[in-house]
């Protein structure tokens, strides 16, 4: 019996740790665009710690990750990059979106370029690879680089809706994190690409469009159009804990403190407002 | 007498015990079967779906060089030529496992011809320890120094097969080099000992005698470590540039199946077109994987020693 005493102890250790969490609360899941992450994972906890027994799971895996996977009914809310009705496959009329913050993108560039702003149609035709070195811009002698994100991410979706007005951009070389993209730019010389507004470090030269400077007042009245929403959908009207966790997200608590502190700017700041087409409505 | 023969027609304790044993290992082995049949399925369902489904030629797939699966062709057929990532893929397979093929022989005769007990005590525990890095330290060694050092020697941007040969080279040398010494290790000690007596150096018994005993063994190094090369991802991602486009140069940006399929996975909705040809590609891997099982069985039989 005593051998038996061994296994029978595991077994009921194995079953008391998988029950944990539920016993012991309620618990919701957050699946989706690895940009948001961080947003939601310091709302979560912070939502977790004042409100005892009550838990947010957060994981990455991608906008379109996220967008499948709410409307399979897998996670209670998906989050995203983009708004459903741009995201093919997805019925976007079963989802509620939920718009938790605005993040902005800037073309950044390797310092030894020797720019620091650069026209919108001269960047459109950088990334179309019509101009191949920058020297045909005013920069350096030096062979342009070109570097996107994965095609289907919620930057790159941004960046080219916006930059080159929905066309596709030049096949080139990819690379699936924004972290990536910067520790790239930062050592290639002639590379260019696009990251979010707090991914920008003194390693890399942010480049101004027209002579705006890709700052927060501007995207907030629209002077720098290359911005987008911060989605978490949910499949139909939220419920319980999903709906007490989405109020919180817009709740003053995070919108004027975590919201800023990451990086990210607040809906409610916002003068201007956009559909899901790209048009202008308020 | 009663007794006795009621101990003989019961099973015994031991016997019954036995008996357990061999249903509870039949179970595991149940259960291993089971995952790997799932899998397969799981992928292959998936995967074909690309050409049921999406009516996508297999012709357009495997030699279409064109890879855009979000867009369409002036035909209005899915841009999905998955031949950049498939000769990514073997280029550097190919590639890696060519450089790094010498080495390894010349590491595994040092370690076991030349200096077995330098070898054992400093060369092995050194490739085990090679054997043991994680792939995305690989990986970031190789974009921080291996990249770099490309694009002052070679040109262009230093993202490339070029670089990402150097990288596997140096991930699969391990795995060759410690295949290659069980090979070596395992042609009997009586060969070297009637070759030298006949007269041979010892440099004529390793070559004439103990590489060519160990001809199978070796060949079956190299195509593990070429089935290491072609499925690893994260290490080879970071170095290659993942451009998918035909490579021209050893040194342009280029697409391995991995890299294409992690970076686009958590970008796609399950079920459309731009999902399945990924899964697709995945089928390609599996299948690859397991020509290179068979291979390796093939060389273990073919050059079993008799």
């Amino acid at each position: 019996m005593k051998k038996h005493f061994h296994l029978i102890f595991i077994g009921v250790t194995l079953l008391l740790l998988t029950g944990c969490k539920v016993d012991r609360g309620e618990s919701i899941n957050a699946v989706g665009s690895s940009a948001m992450q961080p947003l939601v994972e310091a709302g979560g906890e912070q939502y977790s710690s004042q409100h005892t027994g009550k838990f947010i799971n957060v994981q990455g895996g991608g906008s379109g990750t996220g967008l499948s996977q709410v409307q399979a009914g897998a996670v209670e809310i998906g989050n995203s990059d983009l708004f459903a009705e741009e995201k093919q496959g997805i019925k976007a009329k079963e989802l509620v979106d939920h718009k938790v913050a605005v993040v902005g993108t800037v073309p950044i560039a390797n310092k030894e370029v020797g720019l620091d702003n650069i026209s919108m149609s001269d960047l459109k035709k950088v990334f179309q690879g019509e101009i191949t070195n920058w020297k045909d811009i005013g920069g350096k002698d030096l062979p342009i680089v070109l570097i996107n994100r994965a095609s289907g991410s919620g930057s790159r979706y941004t960046f080219e809706q916006w930059v080159l007005d929905g066309e596709e951009s030049k096949q080139s070389q990819e690379q699936e994190s924004t972290g990536m993209v910067r520790q790239i730019v930062s050592t290639t010389p002639g590379a260019v690409s696009y990251v979010a507004f707090s991914y920008v470090t003194e390693e890399v030269q942010p480049l101004k469009i027209d002579q705006i400077a890709p700052t927060e007042d501007n995207v907030k009245q629209n002077k720098w159009p290359i911005w987008s929403y911060e989605h978490m959908y949910t499949k139909g009207e939220p419920k319980g804990l999903t709906k007490e966790f989405l109020d919180y997200m817009l709740s003053e608590d995070v919108q004027a403190n975590i919201v800023p502190q990451l990086g990210y700017i607040a809906v409610s700041e916002m003068e201007v407002e956009r559909d899901a087409h790209g048009n202008l409505i308020k | 007498m009663e007794h006795i023969r009621e101990s003989l027609i019961k099973k015994s304790k031991k016997a019954k015990l036995e008996q357990i044993g061999k249903f509870v290992s039949f179970l595991c082995i149940t259960l291993i079967v089971l995952v790997v049949v799932a899998i397969f399925y799981f992928v292959a369902s998936k995967g074909l779906a690309t050409f049921f489904d999406n009516g996508v030629h297999l012709k357009d797939f495997l030699f279409g060089k064109v890879w855009n699966p979000s867009s369409v062709d002036k035909q209005g057929k899915p841009l999905v030529g998955a031949l950049p990532m498939i000769m990514g893929s073997l280029l550097v397979t190919f590639l890696s496992a060519i450089v790094a093929t010498p080495f390894a022989i010349g590491a595994a005769i040092f370690m076991t011809e030349i200096s077995p007990k330098l070898g054992t005590k400093i060369l092995q525990p050194v490739i085990e320890l090679l054997v043991g890095i994680p792939s995305v330290v690989y990986g970031f060694i190789g974009l921080s120094v291996v990249v770099p050092a490309v694009r002052n020697v070679f040109g262009g941007s230093g993202f490339g097969i070029l670089s990402g040969t150097f990288v596997l080279f140096v991930m699969i040398l391990p795995t060759v080099t410690s295949m290659t010494v069980d090979a070596l290790k395992s042609v009997p000690r009586h060969y070297r000992e009637a070759s030298l007596a006949l007269g041979a150096t010892r440099w004529q018994t390793i070559y004439k005698v103990v590489l060519r005993a160990a001809t199978p063994g070796i060949m079956t190094a190299v195509v593990f470590g070429m089935s290491r090369a072609f499925g690893e991802a994260l290490a080879i991602q970071m170095v290659i540039g993942n451009a998918a486009l035909m490579p021209h140069s050893l040194t342009s940006p280029a697409a391995t199946l991995t890299s294409i399929l992690t970076m686009g996975i958590g970008n796609t909705i399950m079920g459309t077109l731009e999902n399945n040809v990924l899964w697709s590609l995945a089928l390609i891997l599996l299948t690859m994987s397991l020509l290179f099982n068979i291979l390796i069985r093939w060389i273990g039989k073919k050059g079993e020693m008799k």
